[in-house]
């Protein structure tokens, strides 16, 4: 009896041994759960907000607007019918709030309770208007025309240069601008950082003496555990200026500087993963590359580098998904424009940052909340993306040896 | 002759410039440490630690915040490194080499390389939204928690990896069952490498501001929280909102220097801590 009862309490244990195991991939399956069940109610959802129609005059021969048509009409960059294919006509634009410059207060009622009335009355009766008004009011003998709703598909999400998540009456859900910004830091930040890095890591591993190298080793791991807000204060108070006056702009919060920050940020994945790498080099192979009258540089470049060359490809892969993930750092120095960047010079805005600046002001289960969690759902698959990537090279360096 | 002149001269440049530009990313460190440092120790005094933010946070201190990350640490540790020791001892004492293993180790660098503002979105949506536990200590404790995760299953890993096998031959050979042997032979031997992992992961939770935006982090709360339920400040959010949201950004940047200092502190410390702990383990595992 007793003994059944240790096999049985080894059973127990055994089983909770397995079962926190497995934690790590329910985490996972968790994250794309919830990441995707919001990310993807976005995409096929009208651009105009719920409860709201675009509508004009019944004899308006237009069958349709875009988003972006509508934004564009809206801000009066499109004024006449003709540029989004209809007669000529003057675009005239209506928001129930306008409503008051048509009509007295004692026509309106004094609970306005004839709004929709006069409403209905004032599309009916202006060729060009276009009018953004609540679903109710078009309801029964309205008079005018529903156009109907653009909806929001993965095309127009992946191709849509503009990001105005809060534009009434179509929001814009660009996602050009954020991939640029981010891609645009994230490798400039690794052309900075490898030479770098890649410098340190064969010093390191190759040239420093024991004494040197203890030393450089804590020096890169504390680099590595600065918190990702002090860089961003470090950046702000010191290296925003500084490119400010440096280069005679009126801001100094530059996609130069989430640059340089990240390349900080990322020197020490790439130290640390490269110098392993470089390590693994067989002490034979470098005898031999010696013993052939090579100089210890020769062998360094001829022998040690392109036998440790996966592993520092892992090291810049790696790299690059720390950098395209980094969130605070590049919130507080890169200015937070969402425009398409054409120089290192100008603001810009990654896809972390937009998450992080917006979410706090994004009404929950709203289209711009979805769309944040929908950058969140790209953000998770390309960094799933890069860590198979490390992991594909690694497996095959293992084969190799 | 003249080719080995040209082999060393190459061979001299090249050295040196690896030097130099090691030498520079000392001195990067040596810069952001040494400004904040300069620039914080001023403003660093009991009365900056241990009291509340006063005037728009230009004044006072920044008790709460303290509290509020001392409170994240514990509660992320307290639910990650059960979880974390027990997955890495199934990794590492259990698990036969093969694909299960491989699937548990890519998952677990896969949830490494999550970045932080994804753990942000899921614990909002989950813990906060689903779980409906509000924006509370409890959300953001379990969101650090989890990014934690693969940090202390790794590290226990490899603290039990260290373990030499004659350890464990030595007592299967004296009756001892496989379970017992994990209890009482390898876990005290790999046990100090363990809690590196863990002093590790104290740096990570008291840095992060991405995961807590959404799950914890309160603007401005000049209040200890009275429950796990409870909003917290957090120090990097702290310094977040000073250096950039705060109410009157240039008086209140003393105080964003102060807390900036602090972090700094806790990492060199915990830094500090882990380094010694490892190089004190190393020499008493040589000394087997």
């Amino acid at each position: 009896m007793k003994l059944f009862l240790k096999k049985f309490i080894t059973k127990i244990i055994e089983g909770t041994l397995f079962l926190s195991s497995t934690i790590t991939s329910l985490a996972i399956v968790l994250i794309i759960i919830f990441l995707f069940k919001e990310g993807i109610g976005i995409f096929g959802h009208s651009s105009v907000e719920d409860g709201f129609e675009i509508v004009v005059n019944k004899d308006n021969t237009i069958k349709d607007l875009s988003a972006i048509q509508i934004k564009d009409i809206f801000d009066q960059n499109i004024t006449n019918w003709k540029e989004v294919g209809g007669k000529d006509d003057s675009i005239i634009t209506f928001r129930v709030d306008d409503i008051a410059n048509y009509y007295s207060e004692e026509e309106l009622g004094a609970n306005l309770e004839f709004v929709p009335d006069k409403v209905n009355d004032l599309i009916s009766k202006t060729s060009g208007i276009v009018a953004f008004i609540p679903q109710k009011y078009a309801t029964k003998n309205f008079k005018g025309k529903v156009l109907p709703a653009d909806k929001i598909t993965i095309t127009k999400f992946f191709s849509g240069k503009e990001w105005f998540p809060t534009a009434q009456p179509a929001a814009q859900f660009g996602f050009l601008p954020l991939i640029l910004g981010t891609l645009w830091i994230s490798f400039g930040a690794i052309l900075l950082a490898l030479p770098l890095g890649l410098a340190v890591a064969i010093y390191m591993s190759e040239i420093a003496n024991s004494k040197i190298r203890r030393f450089l080793k804590p020096t890169i791991e504390l680099l590595a555990g600065i918190p990702s807000v002090v860089y961003g204060f470090f950046g702000l108070v010191i290296i925003v200026p500084l490119i400010q006056s440096l280069f005679n702009l009126p801001v100094g919060e530059t996609a130069l500087a989430g640059t340089i920050i990240l390349a900080i940020m990322a020197l020490p994945t790439i130290i640390t993963i490269s110098e392993d790498a470089i390590r693994t080099t067989p002490r034979a192979m470098k005898e031999a590359s010696l013993a052939l009258g090579a100089s210890h540089f020769q062998t360094i470049y001829k022998v040690i580098i392109p036998y440790s060359i996966s592993g520092i490809t892992a090291a810049v892969v790696l790299g690059i998904g720390r950098a395209i993930g980094e969130t605070m750092a590049v919130l507080m120095v890169t200015g937070n424009a969402a425009v398409i960047p054409h120089t290192f010079l100008e603001p810009v805005r990654t896809i972390p940052a937009t998450i992080a600046a917006e979410l706090g002001e994004a009404p929950q289960g709203g289209l711009h909340f979805k769309a944040l969690f929908a950058l969140g759902c790209i953000l998770f698959i390309i960094t799933m993306i890069i860590n198979l990537t490390v992991e594909y090279i690694s497996s095959k360096r293992k084969f190799q040896k | 002759m003249d080719l080995n002149k040209r082999k060393k001269l190459n061979q001299s440049i090249a050295f040196n410039l690896f030097r130099l530009m090691s030498l520079m990313v000392v001195l990067i460190l040596g810069a952001i440490l040494s400004f904040i440092v300069y620039k914080g120790i001023g403003v660093l005094n009991w009365n900056f630690i241990s009291s509340m933010p006063e005037d728009g946070m230009t004044k006072g201190g920044i008790f709460p915040a303290i509290i509020g990350t001392l409170y994240l640490i514990a509660g992320s540790i307290l639910f990650a490194f059960p979880i974390g020791i027990l997955s890495g001892i199934y990794i590492n004492e259990y698990a036969k080499d093969g694909y299960l293993k491989r699937f548990i180790r890519l998952m677990t660098n896969n949830l490494a390389g999550i970045p932080s503002i994804v753990f942000g979105l899921f614990g909002m949506s989950f813990f906060v939204l689903t779980l409906k536990f509000g924006d509370s200590i409890i959300a953001g404790s379990l969101t650090l928690g989890l990014m934690i995760l693969p940090i202390i299953i790794r590290t226990t890993e490899e603290a039990l990896k260290s373990v030499d096998n004659s350890f464990r031959h030595g007592s299967y050979a004296l009756g001892a069952s496989k379970l017992k042997t994990i209890q009482k032979v390898i876990l005290p031997i790999a046990f100090p490498n363990i809690i590196t992992g863990m002093i590790l992961s104290v740096g990570r939770v008291s840095g992060e501001t991405a995961p807590i935006l959404f799950t914890v982090a309160a603007y401005f709360l000049p209040r200890l929280p009275h429950s796990m339920f409870d909003q917290v400040m957090a120090l990097p959010y702290h310094l977040y909102v000073l250096s950039t949201s705060g109410t009157n950004i240039k008086e209140s940047l003393p105080m964003a220097y102060g807390t900036a200092l602090v972090l700094i502190l806790i990492v060199l410390i915990v830094n500090l801590l882990a380094n010694t702990l490892r190089r004190f383990y190393g020499q008493k595992v040589k000394m087997n």
